[in-house]
């Protein structure tokens, strides 16, 4: 026995076996990495990345300050203040959201009644400094702006399941 | 004394009471919209259904009275149907915009629904809409979420005495409406707010600000009159969003009026946030330190003749800024002091000749009322809706002398002045006889009657008049003295009044201008009457108002809602507000800065902190330590003979709207006095 473990051992059995396998990977299996940024890997309809704040189709902003959200956020990113606009219709006045305190866990957009807040396809919003991930009302609507073709696109398809 | 069993327990209850109270008693919590503990029963929301034993169909309890050998259920299958038949009817025409609504949080209709409702609906037609009514600036209506429980309507009928609301048309037509198009211009309106189970009415001024669940509550006591009503101030961060009544019994039931409930934006107008010294070169104020202001305060005080030196208590002192102040005067060695900012001229040395005697409570045990001298109405709203609801339940007789006015119930118009108390005491008008066949018959004598020279005569003339006509016997005080200033009586009782060979309000003032009083101290004090420009003014206080803009030094104090003081009211009860928010900038606790004063001029007061404060008052005026009590005063001889003027009386408050600084600085009351005062209304120019 002892013999067969020394011959294992100078041979490089082990070796050659790892070696083999990496060139099996190298000319027979098709290839497993992706290209990012070029390319991208498939994204779920319920992934849950940058928030934004959607309008409807004539332009209004769907918000109405009912503050669901905010009570809800469990890491209390979300700040927002409200008066009357001035047609008299319930509107914020600021909706924050501090995304270095948010979890990414989705309860904003299973709070809203109409779907203002939701959290978008974009992951890749990477900022070199804090102060840039404090998002305001006009950052939020303009990612709703940006994002609104796959959101809604991603809204239709989970419908059956909500 | 009916006996009967509910859910199995038995309980037996006086006769009249209905099954909903009974079972309250026990706990058993029923739903209901259209029932309120102080209005009448309608019984016309149905969610008070119960079971009732060999009853067929199941009973409203809240108008059905207990009997005798009743059996009723609660909580069985039957009853959990029909109330969650009842619910989906309701919620046919409940447009379902909790989101939009401000009730959203503690919206009845909402709580319930969770307990009875059911999460589809089952009516697929179009919903109802009804236009909104326009209710003036305090209330703001959505009459589409109505569930017509009726409430608004018995409250304007039977507390507000303003009967404007009405439920108009039948059926699936009808609407809370007010017929011709009118606001509603109670001082009471916003506790239509509070009454409404649903959004219908909300607080306008409020409208869309904060959720219910987002506000941290202070229970507290209410300043903007002398009845001091239990409030609990909501506040979000550093601001008070608003205000709402606590229930007190004894004090304000469940009601409080529209001045504490909206003035609230005045207190983050005008306010002083840091001090002020008034430059010497230039005459204008700048923005100083705490240390120079007191600095200069010391110096100049150190260089002025000690009997050259007056205080001034205003309307909104608490009782520890009050007694630190009478103690640095008192140091000091100056007997010039006063608290009457209105000029008042009374007996203060004998305290039954100046508080409520008779308990704002207790004027339910009333059988005839004489009013001397005020309007109950704006002087104090809540007294006159205790003697609303008396009035309503007895049907007691209510004379009136001074200023005609609309009390809201029926009295009998005396006159306007001395002549007329005369001719009560003299047999000579017929209300005289109702008042000697009264047993507990009830005075309250405003604050208008002692604003004029001859007030202290009238004080006098008063107690004999009280005595001679039975308002004061054994077992009886029906002596009322009817205040309008919430920091007075509590001012009156630690004896902040005019020491031996002291000066009065009219001759401080006097004094600024011929040169008797160098230095003044106003302490939230803020009136009418201009001051001499040769004395040297300190104001402390939280607005910046006319005092404060005459003053050669400013030291920013607390408001109400940021400090934790003792407030004496008109019963002489003494109650502790708290402190709901900080006060904005440098400003501080008024007696903390009266401390701070003491140490800048050498005599540091005896006291560090609150507690010890309250041990020193505690000590020197008993009655004034134990929060909450009404402490009775034994009846004494007070006013000083003299010759009365047949001048008529006159108000002492006339707009409701504007009375003290805070409500001077909130354009929700200015809107008011524009809505609700008409052009020509001579209460809108004072």
């Amino acid at each position: 026995m002892n013999l067969f473990f020394a011959a294992r051992s100078f041979l490089l059995v082990e070796i050659l076996k790892g070696m083999w396998l990496t060139l099996k990977y190298f000319f027979f299996v098709p290839r497993v990495t992706i290209n990012y940024p070029h390319e991208k890997g498939p994204l779920s309809p319920r992934f849950r990345g940058e928030h934004a704040l959607r309008r409807y189709a004539n332009g209004e902003e769907r918000c109405i300050a009912c503050k669901l959200c905010e009570a809800v956020c469990p890491a209390q990113a979300i700040t927002i203040e409200a008066e009357p606009r001035e047609d008299g219709s319930r509107r914020t006045t600021r909706y924050d959201i501090d995304m270095t305190k948010c979890i990414y866990c989705g309860l904003c957009q299973e709070a809203c009644p109409v779907d203002a807040i939701v959290e978008g396809p974009n992951f890749e919003y990477a900022t070199e400094t804090r102060e840039e991930l404090y998002y305001d009302k006009a950052k939020l609507l303009e990612n709703g702006d940006k994002w609104e073709a796959q959101i809604a696109a991603n809204l239709v398809k989970e419908a059956p399941y909500r | 004394m009916p006996k009967l069993k509910i859910n199995d327990t038995e309980i037996e209850v006086a006769q009249g009471t209905s099954i909903l109270q009974a079972a309250e008693m026990l706990g058993y919590e029923i739903p209901r919209f259209c029932y309120h503990d102080k209005l009448s029963v309608p019984a016309n929301c149905r969610m008070c259904l119960v079971e009732v034993k060999g009853a067929p169909k199941p009973v409203a309890s809240c108008a059905m009275a207990a009997g005798e050998n009743m059996e009723v259920f609660t909580g069985t299958e039957m009853v959990h149907k029909a109330r969650k038949g009842v619910m989906e009817f309701l919620l046919i025409n409940h447009p379902l915009d909790c989101p939009i609504c401000d009730q959203g949080g503690e919206c009845d209709l909402q709580d319930q629904a969770v307990g009875y409702g059911y999460d589809r609906s089952r009516y697929y037609e179009s919903k109802r809409a009804v236009k909104d009514k326009e209710l003036g600036p305090l209330v703001k209506t959505v009459m589409t979420r109505c569930i017509q429980c009726t409430r608004c309507v018995r409250f304007a009928d039977e507390i507000a005495g303003t009967p404007d609301l009405g439920l108009l048309n039948r059926g699936e037509d009808a609407e809370i409406g007010t017929l011709v198009e009118k606001m509603i211009g109670s001082e009471l309106s916003g506790n239509l707010v509070d009454v409404c189970p649903v959004g219908a009415l909300t607080n306008k001024p409020y409208a869309f600000k904060a959720r219910s669940w987002e506000l941290r509550k202070t229970e507290t006591i209410d300043v903007h009159d002398a009845v001091g009503s239990n409030i609990r101030v909501d506040a979000r961060g550093g601001e008070v969003m608003r205000v709402l009544p606590r229930l007190h019994e004894e004090i304000n039931e469940e009601w409080t009026n529209d001045r504490s409930r909206y003035a609230i934006d005045g207190l983050k107008k005008g306010r002083l946030d840091t001090p002020y010294v008034r430059n010497a070169k230039t005459g204008k104020l700048e923005k100083a330190s705490w240390e120079k202001a007191l600095e200069t305060i010391a110096v100049k005080i150190a260089q002025t003749d000690k009997n050259k030196i007056a205080a001034l208590a205003g309307d909104l002192c608490d009782v520890e800024s009050v007694v630190a102040l009478k103690d640095i005067l008192d140091n000091l060695g100056t007997p010039h002091r006063d608290c009457r900012i209105d000029g008042a001229h009374f007996d203060a040395s004998t305290r039954s000749g100046y508080i409520f005697n008779t308990g704002i409570a207790n004027i339910e045990q009333a059988d005839c009322i004489l009013l001397v001298g005020t309007n109950p109405r704006v002087e104090a709203t809540l007294v006159n809706a205790r003697i609303r609801k008396t009035w309503l339940e007895k049907r007691l007789p209510v004379g009136l002398i001074g200023e005609p006015a609309d009390l809201t119930y029926k009295h009998t118009y005396i006159g306007v002045g001395p002549d007329s108390l005369q001719a009560l005491a003299s047999g000579q008008h017929s209300f005289a006889e109702k008042i000697k066949n009264a047993k507990n018959p009830v005075m309250i004598v405003g604050m208008g009657v002692f604003q004029r020279a001859d007030g202290l005569a009238l004080h006098a003339q008063l107690h004999d008049f009280a005595e001679k006509m039975g308002f004061v016997k054994d077992g009886w005080n029906g002596f009322n003295i009817l205040h309008t200033e919430a920091g007075r009586v509590g001012a009156l009782d630690v004896g902040f009044t005019p020491a031996t060979n002291g000066m009065d309000f009219a001759h401080i003032v006097e004094g600024t201008e011929n040169g008797k009083v160098d230095v003044l101290f106003l302490l939230n004090a803020d009136f009418a009457r201009a001051l001499g420009d040769n004395a040297f003014v300190i104001y402390q206080g939280h607005h910046g108002d006319s005092s404060a803009a005459h003053a050669d030094v400013i030291l920013p104090g607390a408001a109400y809602t940021e400090k934790e003081a003792t407030y004496v009211n008109m019963e002489g009860r003494a109650q502790i507000a708290k402190r709901a928010v900080y006060a904005p900038g440098e400003a501080r606790e008024d007696w903390k800065i009266l401390r701070a004063l003491s140490t800048a001029l050498g005599k540091p007061l005896p006291y560090d902190d609150l507690g010890t404060l309250r041990q020193r008052i505690a000590k020197e005026f008993p009655h004034i330590a134990s929060p909450d009590v009404r402490v009775v005063a034994p009846w004494k001889q007070f006013g000083q003979a003299g010759a009365v003027k047949m001048e008529p009386f006159h108000n002492a408050v006339r707009n409701f709207y504007k009375t003290n600084v805070i409500t001077k600085a909130s354009a929700v009351m200015t809107a008011c006095v524009e809505k609700f005062l008409s052009k020509n209304d001579e209460r809108k120019a004072a």
